[in-house]
């Protein structure tokens, strides 16, 4: 796609710049559906810098593909852009919006009248369509993976918090499990448990996955493997929060917990913890 | 059957799981699945990639939104170009396993979806492709 125009794409534009940018601007800030979380100054400083950077880039001659090192100043401040809306709270396709909302300003001081030819122009116009389309997708991207990375280190942080083993009663403890059970967790937990159960000589051990998102096999491994260990303890091991869809997709998998005791919640587990225990409770009403 | 879109990503390590798993999931949501299909889809997705990263040695996956006529569904596509699968019967077996794992998951993945393909060629590599069907609104 090296199609040539007469006059340089870069000529065309770097004439009505001042034009564009404030047509860009308005349009920005009149749709109704943009992010309030994007401030307007730094709308209009983002604005000003990508036209700064597109005539730079433009006027080095490629126009077709942005991995070029012509494209690297851009690249970089669109990265930017992403991570701080990302941060900002803005959706991806409103992050790709501030790029393709420039074609229409843009392509406005491309018509005929500008003293283009008819298919010189519609060449441009083309052109700079394509052009613009891989930057806002570029954009679009690279907001999802900033996102994506956020995600992660939140689950990162999460993960890393030390793991709650509670005393409940004399005898019984339990760990209410968050986030995803992958082998370096278990181990925590694991470790935290046995040794917890060790301290308080407990014989009832409850793990509360009302927490874990996704149950596959190997995260059934990983409980199996925290059951085992809790048994070669002396202790018991109750399972509770198996949720109903997550119990569902157990057996699709066809993973056999049968020799597991599972509970709904984990109120129904302390409920046999306690009974296993020989507790028992009465209600007194009258002294409600 | 028409594909609307489609996402692929590469599956590395254990953060492209978690990261497929996430797509996924808002495809699900996006398509309405009821919470236990969007459970059981997210399983399947969850082995299946476990399965390219482990036993393919890496590859990717491609998650799309595809339609006909009647009904409107979410294809899962898992490829590598690892060891490939010298018998694919036996793979399907529940509890097979050449790993450490339960041999569960490709047996499970084809029960937790509605279609379940698999391509396998030793020393090429194995492709994956499961679908789940939602009838559309
Ligand atoms: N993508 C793959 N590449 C090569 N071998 C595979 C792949 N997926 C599955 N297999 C083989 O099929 C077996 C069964 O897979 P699966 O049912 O998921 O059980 P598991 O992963 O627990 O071993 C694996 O142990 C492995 O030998
Ligand atoms: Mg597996």
């Amino acid at each position: 796609m090296t199609r040539e125009t007469a006059v340089p794409l870069h000529e065309m534009i770097s004439g009505a710049k001042e034009e564009i940018l404030t047509e860009w601007i308005k349009n920005q800030l009149s749709d109704k559906s943009r992010s309030k979380g994007v401030p307007e100054a730094s709308l209009r400083n983002s604005s000003s810098e990508f036209i700064r950077l597109f005539e730079e880039a433009i006027t080095k001659g490629n126009v077709d593909d942005i991995e070029k090192p012509e494209w690297e100043e851009m690249r970089h401040m669109l990265a930017e852009l992403s991570a701080t809306r990302a941060s900002q709270g803005s959706t991806p396709s409103d992050t790709a919006k501030f790029i393709f909302s420039l074609k229409e300003p843009l392509f406005a001081r491309l018509t005929p009248e500008k003293g283009q030819g008819n298919t010189e122009a519609s060449a441009a116009v083309w052109q700079l369509s394509l052009l613009l389309d891989k930057l806002g997708l570029y954009t679009a991207e690279t907001f999802q993976r900033t996102r994506e990375a956020i995600i992660r280190r939140q689950q990162k942080e999460m993960l890393e918090m030390s793991t709650p083993v509670i005393k409940v009663w004399d005898g019984v403890v339990a760990v209410p499990l968050i986030g995803t059970l992958d082998s370096a967790r278990t181990q925590i937990v694991m470790e935290t448990l046995l040794q917890k159960i060790v301290d308080t000589g407990s014989r009832i051990a409850i793990l509360d996955i009302t927490g874990v998102p996704t149950v596959d096999t190997q995260t059934a491994q990983h409980l199996m493997k925290t059951v085992s260990a809790t048994r070669l303890m002396g202790a018991e091991c109750i399972i509770s929060g198996i949720r109903p869809q997550i119990a569902q997709t157990i057996v699709h998998l066809g993973i056999d917990i049968n020799d597991i005791v599972t509970k709904a919640t984990m109120a129904d587990a302390i409920k046999e913890a306690l009974a296993r225990g020989g507790w028992s409770f009465e209600r007194h009403l009258e002294s409600v | 059957m028409a594909v609307k879109s489609q996402e692929e990503r590469s599956i590395a390590n254990e953060d492209d799981i978690l990261d497929v798993r996430n797509s996924v999931k808002r495809v699900t949501a996006l398509l309405n699945f009821s919470l236990v299909n969007q459970t059981k889809i997210i399983s399947a997705a969850s082995e299946l990639a476990r399965n390219t990263l482990e036993h393919g040695k890496g590859g990717k996956s491609i998650i799309q939104l595809v339609t006909e006529p009647e009904r409107i569904g979410i294809r899962l596509i898992f490829e590598d170009t690892g060891p490939g699968i010298p018998d694919l019967a036996r793979a399907l077996e529940d509890g097979y396993s050449t790993g450490r794992g339960m041999g569960l998951g490709l047996g499970g993945a084809k029960r937790l979806m509605d279609d379940f393909d698999i391509e396998s060629k030793e020393n090429e590599g194995t492709r994956v492709t499961v679908t789940k069907w939602t009838e559309k609104n």
